[in-house]
């Protein structure tokens, strides 16, 4: 094991510094150390002026993403021992307005995730008396998948297509929508496809298939999509033709 | 120009997101904002993994959920707070259901339960072994459907604002631009959560370092039952990260250095080979703590980078059992610590877990000060008494932050606008602001430095077991910490996305309330749940059946007085587990 291991990191403060650039720190090698503990090492003993988002250290918040090496990857999930030798690159979200270092604007996603109507809608809402929505263990696994997003923003910086096109509404929003459209409980599966489908919506998507590759959570926003359109097409196909059944 | 809400609550957790679902319920012409230092689905509620506490089952009782409660708090909770929450909980939690939180189900469609440390029956509710992550998103995605609810995210509140005798108001940073912003409101509600990490290990979020406790306690209102700070027997010594007690019940061992099961010796019970259940590993939270320490004095545990830690060993159990019943475990010593409990022992060791004290409220969550609020982990209403229940909490974040909500809503109703003279307290805590981080020439005080010695301090004199000499040189060298914190330092004097400012700001926070844990623990001379005091070993009813209120003094150390505890129906009785 060696001693020590290098970290390039993006710097980028806007009220010096007209462009990123990477400044590379020595930090102590551990085998129990992700890279998010290196940066906190910096923070505390090498250059308090680093800026990088975190907070659980167990994967479950969602604040920590970045780029390591090219990939984006939850930083308190990812060992330094799997980046040996070294140097390892430490870089913001692809595709995401720089802030500040390794801090993205993710204002965006906060938009995109609203416009899905990402809660329960029904015509009639039952009662608290009379107890709960029933809900068979098949029928919650119909969507749980779904369900297990962190608003990481992983899949996002691994999107080809957001890359080119930030109006894409994009993996993890498409998934909350469908997570709600096969929930049990829920009446509004054709409001957000009408939402979905608009032209910023998920037709734009090619199946490149990255955003199920990269999520941490086993999400499968790329399954979300493809149960969409399949859904969306026999949908609109109906609509076009006059005697579709509505 | 300051920004005016009717409600504005401080923090985006399950406490701050249901108190603001319950206003703008409540008066859907109220105009309603939430402030959080973090986007409120990063918020550390999300980490919650066991379950939530609600009588629904046939054969469980109200009364029984309360007297779990009650005796699980080692009588110093107050009965009528904790009446009022097991009646109120299973709507609290029906209603979260039909916002959509994927509870785990019956075969037939029914909510399940499970089984949890010290409830006498099963009766908390789950979403597998992440409660907390789906109450947290079912929560935030069901505001974002209310157009009366607005948020300002990523923003960090230094100051409450206090005009003729009534809160108007906070000034807050915002994170990414640096720019200082009073916002004024008819009421506010704090639901910033806990402090775990006062203390160097914890299964708190680096963000948990009480910062509404301190605003409340600079603004006058009082901290209530300081010193119960409850540790969890079983973390992951390095990061703190949570192994839940379902390793225990599946049949996991705790081992001392020399591989033998020393619960034993501790009045808990023999060793079987099978789990039985309130025995040995299955003992009580706080019992199996102090039983980690009684090891340490007799050098038989383990010690390795991170000080002292002992075994817990799930091997026996298989790679099948382990991965279907404990997958988020394997997953957790895998992704985070780099270890396989098919295989390796996994090390473990007391870390701090929860606080059961926190801002002094009423049942309506009403703090001293008027047009003040608070809820969740940052209150003491007080239902956890000395030792909150495992799944009581996250309960409790409904129960009372809806409660909160409401309150505040109604009191915003009555009051006139917040007056403009608060404006000038506001550019004041800009100036100070400036003057003593952003634009402060000299100083030599290093933020990281100092949060290590303060975490330090903690752990050796307000840790599991304490005693009078050494809580009294903590409360020494927190003074003098505090004296240093004058002389801090920061490197980063820029206003974009300034994180060495936000965590200078934190540790002055955790300095205040660090002082009024051990304060607290000083004066309260008995032991009592989560408090054990060494030089005072018993329960003492007649002098401390009493909450302690820790009042900011002139010189900045607290002041603690008493309040007395309200009984209802259950006498303080002795607290009786495994027999
Ligand atoms: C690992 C773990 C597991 C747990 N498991 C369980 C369990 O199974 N069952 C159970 O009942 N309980 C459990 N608990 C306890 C429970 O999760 C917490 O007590 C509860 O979630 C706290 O919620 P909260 O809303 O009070 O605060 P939090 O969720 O911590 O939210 C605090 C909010 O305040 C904001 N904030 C803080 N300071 C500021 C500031 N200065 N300016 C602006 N905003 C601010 C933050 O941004 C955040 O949004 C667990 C706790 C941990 C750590
Ligand atoms: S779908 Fe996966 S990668 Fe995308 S935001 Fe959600 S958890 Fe992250
Ligand atoms: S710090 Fe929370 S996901 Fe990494």
């Amino acid at each position: 094991m060696p001693p020590s291991v290098t970290l390039a990191v993006t710097r980028y403060r806007p009220e010096q510094e007209s462009e990123p650039t990477l400044q590379t720190y020595e930090v102590p090698f551990r085998k129990d150390w992700v890279v998010l503990d290196a940066l906190n090492y910096i923070k505390d003993n090498l250059d308090g002026s680093l800026s990088f988002r975190w907070s659980c250290r167990m994967g479950v918040c969602g604040s920590c993403g970045m780029m390591v090496n090219g990939s984006p990857k939850l930083t308190c999930a990812a060992f330094l021992s799997d980046y040996l030798p070294g140097p390892i690159r430490v870089e913001p979200l692809n595709y995401f307005p720089i802030i500040r270092d390794l801090v993205v604007d993710m204002t965006d996603f906060m938009h995109k995730l609203k416009k899905v109507k990402p809660w329960i809608i029904r015509a009639q809402e039952k009662p608290l008396a009379d107890g709960e929505y029933l809900q068979t263990p098949d029928q919650l696994e119909m969507y749980k998948q779904f369900s297990m997003c962190i608003n990481c923003m992983l899949c996002y910086s691994a999107c080809p297509v957001y890359g080119l096109e930030q109006s894409f509404i994009g993996p993890a929003a498409i998934a909350l929508a469908q997570r709600y459209n096969l929930d049990s409980r829920d009446e509004a599966a054709r409001e957000r496809l009408e939402i979905l489908s608009e032209h910023d919506g998920m037709w734009q998507c090619t199946f490149v298939g990255e955003c199920s590759k990269v999520c941490p959570k086993n999400v499968d926003p790329a399954g979300a999509i493809q149960q969409l359109k399949l859904v969306g097409a026999v949908d609109w196909f109906r609509f076009l033709l006059p005697w579709g059944t509505r | 120009m300051a920004l005016v809400h009717d409600v504005l609550i401080i923090g985006g957790g399950g406490a701050g997101l249901r108190a603001a679902i319950a206003a703008a319920e409540l008066d859907p012409r109220l105009d309603i904002a939430v402030v959080s230092k973090v986007y409120p689905m990063r918020s550390h509620t999300v980490s919650a993994e066991g379950g939530a506490a609600a009588v629904i089952k046939p054969g469980d009782s109200l009364d029984a959920h309360a007297y779990d409660t009650i005796s699980g708090g080692d009588w110093l909770s107050d009965q009528d707070a904790v009446e009022a929450f097991v009646r109120e909980a299973p709507a609290e939690m029906l209603q979260l259901e039909h916002w959509g939180c994927p509870w785990s189900r019956e075969p037939d469609g029914h909510v399940a339960v499970r089984p949890f440390g010290g409830m006498k029956l099963e009766r908390t509710w789950f979403a597998a072994d992440k409660t907390g992550f789906h109450m947290l998103h079912a929560l935030f995605q069901t505001t974002l459907k209310y157009d009366s609810i607005r948020r300002y995210d990523e923003w960090f509140v230094t100051k409450i604002l206090v005009d003729e005798g009534r809160c108007q108001g906070v000034v807050a940073i915002e994170v990414a631009t640096g720019r200082i912003q009073a916002v004024l409101a008819k009421a506010v509600i704090l639901c910033t959560g806990g402090c775990g990490k006062v203390f160097p290990y914890t299964t708190n979020a680096s963000i948990k370092n009480g910062d509404g406790m301190a605003l409340a306690y600079r603004a006058g209102a009082p901290l209530k039952d300081m010193e119960f700070v409850q540790y969890h027997p079983t973390g992951l010594p390095f990061t703190g990260i949570l192994i839940t007690e379902a390793t225990r019940s599946e049949g996991g061992w705790l081992l001392n250095k020399d591989g033998y099961r020393y619960l034993q010796d501790y009045d808990l019970g023999k060793p079987e080979p099978k789990p039985v259940f309130r025995s040995m590993e299955l003992g009580p939270r706080d019992r199996l703590s102090q039983a980690f320490v009684k090891e340490q004095e007799k050098g038989r545990t383990l010690v390795g980078p991170y000080g002292h830690y002992v075994h817990l060993d799930i091997r026996h159990l298989g790679q099948k059992l382990i991965d279907k019943k404990l997958p988020f475990v394997r997953e957790l010593c895998l992704k985070y610590e780099n270890i396989d409990p098919v295989k390796e022992m996994i090390p473990v060791r007391p870390v701090v877990h929860y606080m059961m004290g926190g801002i002094h409220t009423d049942i309506h969550g009403a703090t001293s000060l008027a047009g003040l609020f608070a809820a969740g982990e940052v209150a003491c209403v007080s239902i956890n008494g000395a030792n909150r229940l495992g799944s009581n909490s996250l309960t409790e974040l409904l129960v009372f932050g809806a409660r909160a909500g409401t309150a505040a809503a109604a009191f915003a109703s009555q009051q006139r606008k917040p007056s403009p003279s608060v404006l000038a307290q506001a550019q004041d805590e800009e100036r100070r602001l400036g003057e003593r981080f952003l634009r402060k020439t000299g100083g030599t005080e290093k933020v990281a430095a100092l949060r290590a010695e303060m975490q330090k301090t903690m752990e050796e004199s307000a840790g599991i077991y304490r005693t009078a000499s050494v809580l009294e040189e903590a409360a020494r060298k927190l003074r003098k910490l505090q004296e240093r914190f004058h002389d801090v330092s920061l490197e980063d004097r820029s206003y974009t996305f300034n994180t060495e400012l936000i965590a200078v700001l934190e540790l002055s926070y955790m300095l205040d309330v660090a002082e009024a844990i051990v304060h607290s623990a000083l004066q309260r001379r008995e032991s009592r749940g989560s408090h054990q005091r060494t030089d005072y070993p018993k329960r003492d009813d007649t002098q401390f059946l009493a909450h302690s209120l820790a009042t900011r003094g002139e010189n900045g150390s607290p002041r603690i007085e008493y309040l007395s505890v309200t009984i209802t129906r259950w006498p303080p009785a002795q607290r009786v587990y495994g027999r």
